[in-house]
């Protein structure tokens, strides 16, 4: 008797389950068919790295290109390229200050005046292959130069797919025919 | 006379373990569960010796996904190794992220806002759900039932989503860091959170009523792999595996970390130490997590999400540590030694399924092929975790 009962409740278990099976039958379907329907978590995805361009110029970056990003990195996917900018074409200012004994003036000649000189990004490599998105670099940013891209739909074929110039993006991003603030 | 390929010394390393007695040769037959075989979810190879359809010995085989994780901590500095850690154990991430940088925040003093640690919680057990639910599913997967893994993978996907508004990511997360944890929870994420807790209570009795009572199920894992504590003792298992059978030992409760001191919830235990143990353990701990995130959303106050002292490049003083958490498989030990210099002289990882895995060779032993099967996913193992 006790073998005939535990088959009983044995086969109940398996009407139970397939109780549930059909309730979920008619309800509504939860899969999400992609080409025709996008799933509705993509505010909050994380893509690679972009540059944040200034308030006051959609063309320039906010970067002061201190590259404390590139030492933060764990994987070595970024690389800055810099200029300086602001300098005199012939570059005197920074001469006078490196080697004043060489310089020959008069006791009364006032020293030049100080020029500001400050570096502006040239080029932003980033190699998105090794990049494992951990956002270190985004977080130690002093000036809030780094943002993730909302980019979910990233697809190529070969490894230079995946190298992005982020200065080309930020300024293919700006707004058209975006002109340098006055 | 036909060729005898049983007594040819071929095959590798591990397969010439298994060259059969004279006696029993021509009944024995050695199998390869693996590298790739659809019950052992990643690259693990089991060898396996038959006598018709029993194993008379097996010896599990590794390395095959080592990546040289503790080797990586030598090369990086503290702050660059945070993202290896969601690599180990992609399912419970988390627990990972956190028993590396508790293990560095213990070694240089840090203090911890209080609210950091209430997200860290709250995260922490999301998290562990959503790997005790892709476990479900995919061990029912092995038993041959395929449904329950969609409905795992519905509530799963629901975790992930809420885990994603703050870490950004979907599995290997890197969200927490040395003092605190990189964001802070947003109303929507605490709205979301409780709207799926409201939710996921009603569907644990579902998951009952769909497999936990079958008949079936039940014939796979009663008495199946029945591991006594004191062989679970002498493997060194932790977690699930080892509360199966009847040790109440659980990290959060044996060494107290954070603010799991101050939340009320049970340790579940199983009585037999079967793979139906373990199972039970695994869902009741679904519902214990539930009720550890609901106290601490109600406690966490406000406050920074973040110490701001912690300078960047960070150089602990010389000295080791030991930190312990409890991860979704077991105890995640991370030893750390510092020569006070901006990396770690050493990184010592301690993963829970290495030491799970271990059991199996002799828990294997005298069963049927199909039921090694079940005891393998009865374990839980995470291969990349046991390789490193």
């Amino acid at each position: 008797m006790p073998g005939l009962a535990k088959t009983i409740k044995g086969l109940w278990s398996l009407i139970v389950g397939l109780g549930v099976t059909g309730v979920e039958f008619f309800r509504p379907q939860l899969t999400v068919h992609y080409p025709r329907k996008e799933v509705d978590n993509l505010a909050t995805y994380r893509g690679h790295i972009d540059l944040v361009a200034r308030d006051d110029d959609p063309l320039t970056p906010r970067c002061i290109v201190c590259r404390k990003c590139v030492a933060a990195c764990p994987s070595g996917c970024i690389a800055i390229e810099s200029r300086l900018v602001g300098a005199e074409p012939g570059g005197d200012a920074r001469e006078l200050s490196l080697a004043p004994g060489l310089i020959v003036t008069g006791s009364h000649a006032a020293p030049p005046p100080r020029q500001k000189i400050r570096r502006e990004v040239a080029a932003f490599h980033l190699n998105y292959n090794l990049c494992s998105l951990c956002g270190l670099c985004v977080q130690t940013c002093p000036v809030q130069s780094l943002a993730f891209s909302r980019e979910a739909y990233l697809c190529g074929s070969s490894r230079a797919d995946f190298e992005f110039e982020l200065l080309e993006r930020l300024r293919r991003r700006a707004p058209a025919g975006g002109q340098r603030a006055a | 006379m036909g060729f005898n390929w049983l007594s040819e010394p071929r095959g590798d390393y591990y397969t010439r373990h298994f060259v059969p007695t004279p006696e029993a040769e021509g009944d024995r037959l050695i199998l390869n569960l693996g590298p790739q075989h659809p019950s052992t979810h990643g690259v693990l190879r089991v060898v396996v010796e038959m006598d018709g359809e029993y194993i008379m010995k097996a010896e599990p085989v590794l390395g095959y996904i080592h990546r040289m994780q503790e080797k990586m901590g030598e090369v990086k500095t503290w702050r660059q190794y945070l993202p290896n850690m969601g690599r180990v154990d992609y399912l419970h991430a988390l627990a990972w992220n956190w028993a590396y940088v508790g293990a560095v925040e213990k070694l240089a003093g840090i203090e911890v806002p209080p609210r950091a640690e209430y997200i860290r919680v709250i995260t922490c057990e999301l998290n562990r759900i959503s790997s005790h639910l892709l476990w479900w599913g995919a061990y029912l997967l092995d038993l041959g039932a395929f449904t329950p893994i969609l409905y795992a993978f519905a509530d799963r996907e629901r975790i992930m989503d809420i885990l994603q508004m703050v870490t950004g990511s979907r599995l290997t997360y890197c969200y927490y860091r040395f003092g605190g944890v990189s964001a802070d929870l947003g109303e929507g994420f605490i709205q979301a959170t409780r709207d799926f807790l409201k939710q996921f209570k009603t569907r644990i009795p579902m998951f009952h009523d769909l497999v936990t009572g079958n008949m079936i199920l039940r014939g796979r894992c009663e008495q199946i792999g029945v591991l006594p504590l004191e062989m679970a003792r002498r493997y060194g298992a932790t977690g699930p595996v080892l509360r199966g059978s009847g040790l109440a030992y659980d990290t959060r409760r044996a060494e107290p970390y954070s603010v799991y001191p101050s939340l009320d919830f049970q340790v579940p235990v199983g009585v037999n130490g079967d793979a139906m143990d373990r199972y039970d353990v695994r869902l009741a701990e679904m519902t214990q997590s539930i009720a550890i995130i609901e106290q601490a959303l109600e406690a966490m106050p406000d406050g920074p999400h973040i110490n701001p002292d912690v300078h960047e490049r960070l150089k602990p003083p010389a000295g080791e540590v030991y930190y312990a958490v409890e991860g979704g498989r077991g105890k995640i030990g991370v030893h750390l030694i510092s020569d006070g210099g901006p990396r770690p002289y050493r990184v010592k990882l301690r993963s829970p399924s290495f030491c799970n895995l271990q059991l199996f060779a002799e828990l294997a032993q005298g069963t049927l092929l199909a039921d090694a099967v079940s005891i393998l996913g009865s374990l839980d193992l995470v291969i990349p975790e046991i390789d490193r």
